[in-house]
């Protein structure tokens, strides 16, 4: 007789991994269902990574206002257990025209209204002051203290690493394609025919929720991707701003950001376009050249000369709603949707992964803390931002802290063996774990180097040897057939 | 941490820093190289090919050959190497220089030099630099990388490939590919006229019917999973013409789109940077801003052969010599300049009074052309015919230079 789950996690994305993490503070028997071969590889790798101020969206009227401002506020402590890199850099939003003041004056008030710590509306000067790198033509703005940067897929893997140090069950590769209702418990069965038995299911599969969705018999909905690019220029960028710059929003979207990666990069983006074609990831000629001539409009020193990569992803929208779909559903039983996690879901994580236990709650789950003490992942150093001290203390304990491997961004042997133990086996897996591969010459030098870690930790030939489960093998095969 | 000196600190371990370390060796100095790989050689390493060394060693060597012929020189005269070692700091103010060095088998090491020679080589230019739109799947690799992956694991990067950038190394893998039944649909490059070696595009390409579309640019990489087609197009004044753009079905595409010095190491402690060259400002002793430093090979600017990658590497290496010495280089007083057809110039300051050596790039091709160098006043100070000119191959020049405020470089029509 099989495991019979009490709740089981659809979607390895941050609000699963939330919840996830949450939950492992529970007396419950837990798993997290995931279809790539490690978390954080859809909506959650691939956007701006902003902790944003809480004065977009109104707390009073929608969930995802409410739960933005709470979010916000939550990052601290998390940041406090977790191990991921996050920084309280502050956001401003900039206007150029003098007619975009008045609704900068309304999401100042919004802001008051929601209660933002330390809001501030500016005048040009006290702009240019506090962020020296913005284009003089600036005319006024607001500053949000409180905002910030985060890398989203650190975040993600420190989440699903601590609840799993917590008894969370991992289970990748898993694509949900069935859902029984035993009247007891839901029978989930994957593509390749596995099956999982939970009492209660919560859909955070992003992206395909509306899908995961119908599976269930639950609501009827349609997530509508919105693609959005980015544009990643060099750490060395003079274009590097203290604080992550916005433009004033329009109806639909916050426009192109000018942000300060937590990772140390710069990066400029997204658009926003509805593509209907959730695994489109393509960018474009056009919003390339529209992404940097808005770029270099509001702040000094962006150039096409310090791109070192871009990618897309897309938000999951549903469709004819701007809003969040977070509540027990009321179609399908002990089912709870965490749907239409748009922007600013990363920003939420924190208090949706709050909101999804209270719901499980009222579903009928009983959640008592455990009384075994609580697990925290070991934080691991980055050999780039140790000092030379450190770093020869390190050695001390194991060699190959002091082997750099990826040039660009600083990263140690050890870092990248530590990330393949910790499971992410591929060589994105270890690029978005470690940053090795995702600097300057991106990953051309230490590719095969990581692979060959890859190969020796795992037993894994390198001629099998993925980039990332969608995106299948690095090689085609080995010369002579043979297999190494 | 440990603290190790030197005379001479060579920071990189290919055909540069073999050749200079070898030298400063064998001038009796205390001669440290630093490489990060686990074995020394560089590029030469995954190169199998023939062509290196005919210059410099009357041989037609491959790349491992040429590289074991320096590493045995260097090993021979005394230098010592230590492998599986990055330089993350070098401190250039004072007397002695003060590298960081993060080693796997010493851990942190302080390496104290009187002279150091820069010699990190370059790295790819890759899709993402060049911001080309499409999808992110499996199968877009740099030329290079692929190359390495062919050459020292046996590993297959694909089943039918697109080749974009007409540069030596995606030409050498035009023909690596075909020999390994791997299928090259086109090489396209963006020019007019092919980055690579003449006799590259002859043995590469034509002795292969690979076809080698000049004027194109890629405009897309599509796909799910893996590559499954690119899109390219025509130039036509200088923009991609949408309306004859054209999908080519393949499963891989390799960027042989331009080499990039990698110099952040010498950006982050003072060293001033040519932005054409992306290499050091350097004097006529290989001296960078930065007294006692030096630079040579292809972090300093992208060499065609690596004969001429050593014979720069020697002149830097009895420059540091010297400098370990205590002797000091006359004041390199000549401003040196980039004229007419001319991309760039090195060295970028000359010392009067004596023979000083310049290697310089074509910004264009030409028929019968003469090197020309002018005084401000417009007299010419040297001139050598030349029967081509493409800048794809390195110009040099050596002459007893007199005193002057500005030496102009040009290629003029004749």
């Amino acid at each position: 007789m099989s495991i019979i789950y009490d709740a089981a996690i659809i979607g390895g994305g941050v609000c699963g991994a939330a919840a996830a993490y949450r939950l492992s503070r529970y007396d419950v028997k837990t798993i997290l269902l995931e279809k790539e071969s490690d978390v954080s590889f859809g909506v959650s790798k691939a956007n701006s990574g902003i902790v944003h101020g809480g004065f977009h969206y109104s707390a009073q009227r929608t969930l995802k206002g409410r739960l933005e401002i709470r979010g916000n506020l939550m990052y601290d402590q998390w940041h406090q257990e977790l191990d991921f890199a996050f920084k309280r850099c502050g956001i401003l939003i900039a206007a150029f025209k003098p007619e975009q003041m008045e609704e900068i004056r309304r999401l100042y008030e919004q802001g008051v209204e929601n209660n933002v710590p330390g809001i501030e509306l500016c005048t040009r000067e006290r702009m240019l002051a506090l962020e020296p790198k913005l284009s003089e033509t600036v005319c006024g703005g607001l500053h949000a203290p409180g905002g910030g940067v985060v890398e989203p897929y650190s975040l993600v893997f420190s989440l699903a690493e601590a609840a799993q140090l917590n008894g969370v069950e991992l289970k990748t590769r898993f694509k949900t394609v069935s859902a029984v209702n035993t009247g007891d418990y839901w029978e989930i069965g994957s593509e390749s025919g596995e099956k999982v038995q939970a009492r209660y299911v919560i859909n955070a599969a992003g992206l395909f929720a509306d899908e995961v969705s119908k599976v269930f018999g639950g609501e009827e909905f349609v997530i509508s991707p919105r693609k959005g690019e980015e544009y990643l220029l060099d750490r060395l960028s003079p274009a590097r701003p203290e604080k992550v710059i916005f433009p004033v929003p329009d109806e639909h979207t916050k426009g192109v950001l000018v942000i300060p990666t937590a990772g140390g990069t710069t990066m400029i983006g997204p658009t926003a376009q509805i593509t209907g074609d959730k695994t489109d990831n393509a960018t474009t000629d056009l919003n390339k050249k529209s992404i940097f001539a808005l770029a270099k409009n509001m702040v000094s020193g962006v150039s096409e000369k310090d791109l070192i990569t871009s990618f897309s992803g897309s938000r999951p929208v549903i469709e004819g709603k701007e809003d969040f779909l977070i509540q027990i559903s009321d179609k399908a039983p002990r089912f709870i949707q965490c749907a239409g996690i748009q922007s600013p879901g990363l920003t939420s994580a924190p208090a949706i992964a709050e909101l999804l236990c209270q719901l499980l709650q009222e579903a009928g789950l009983f959640l008592q803390e455990k009384t075994t003490p609580f697990i925290l992942p070991e934080k691991v150093p980055a050999i780039r931002e140790v000092t030379a001290e450190e770093a020869d203390k390190l050695f001390q304990k194991d060699p190959a802290w002091t082997h750099i491997i990826c040039r660009c961004e600083k990263v140690s042997e050890a870092e990248i063996r530590l990330a393949i133990r910790k499971g992410h086996t591929t060589l994105d897996g270890v690029k978005l774990a470690t940053r090795a591969g995702m600097g300057r010459c991106q990953s051309g030098f230490c590719s095969l180097e990581i692979m060959k870690l890859i190969a020796e930790e795992t037993g894994t030939p390198l001629a099998e040897i993925i980039k990332r489960e969608s995106a299948g093998t690095i090689v085609t095969g080995c010369l002579g057939g043979e297999k190494k | 941490m440990k603290t190790r000196t030197a005379d001479i600190a060579v920071i990189g371990g290919g055909a540069a820093g073999l050749t200079a370390a070898a030298r400063c060796a064998a001038a009796g100095k205390k001669t440290l190289l630093i490489e990060r790989l686990s074995r020394p050689g560089g590029v030469l390493q995954q190169c199998i090919h023939s062509g290196f060394g005919i210059h410099r060693f009357n041989e037609e060597l491959t790349g491992p050959e040429y590289a074991h012929r320096v590493l045995t020189q260097a090993e021979e005269a005394g230098a010592e190497i230590l492998l599986n070692a990055t330089v993350m700091q070098i401190d250039g103010t004072g007397e002695v220089k003060t590298l960081t060095v993060y080693s796997r088998d010493e851990g942190v090491l302080l390496i104290r030099a009187r002279a150091v020679i820069l010699a990190m080589g370059c790295r790819e230019r890759c899709r993402g630099n060049l911001g080309i739109p499409g999808e992110r799947t499996a199968g877009i690799f740099n030329a290079g990388l692929a190359q390495k992956l062919i050459n020292e694991q046996g590993l297959l990067p694909g089943t039918r490939a697109v080749i974009a950038g007409s540069g030596d190394i995606g030409l050498i893998m035009a023909r690596r590919l075909s020999w390994c039944g791997v299928k090259v649909a086109c090489v396209i490059e963006i020019m007019p006229y092919p980055a690579g070696l003449s006799r590259n595009i002859a043995q590469c390409l034509e002795d292969f019917d690979i076809p080698l579309l000049l004027s194109h640019t890629l405009t897309g990489i599509y796909g799910k999973k893996r590559v499954e087609y690119v899109t390219i197009a025509p130039l036509v004044n200088g923009v991609p013409d949408l309306a004859q753009e054209k999908k080519i079905t393949c499963d891989t595409i390799l960027f042989s789109v331009g080499l990039v010095p990698e110099n952040e190491l010498s950006r982050a402690c003072g060293i001033e940077l040519d932005p054409v060259t992306n290499g050091p400002r350097v004097d006529s002793s290989l001296m960078t801003n930065i007294p006692g430093i030096f630079s040579c090979g292809n972090v300093l600017h992208v060499h065609d052969l690596v004969d001429f990658v050593s014979d720069e590497a020697d002149r830097a290496a009895d420059s540091a010599v010297a400098w370990a010495a205590g002797e000091r280089p006359g004041e390199a007083a000549i401003t040196v300049k980039a004229g007419k057809n001319l991309r760039y110039t090195v060295p970028h300051r000359a010392e009067a009074g004596k023979t000083n050596h310049f290697y310089m790039r074509a910004s264009t091709v030409m028929d019968k052309a003469e090197l020309r160098v002018t005084s401000p006043e417009g007299r010419i100070i040297f001139s050598k015919k030349l029967r081509y000119v493409k800048p794809a191959e390195m110009i040099s020049a050596a002459f007893p230079c007199p005193e002057e405020s500005t030496y102009t470089f040009t290629l003029e029509n004749c």
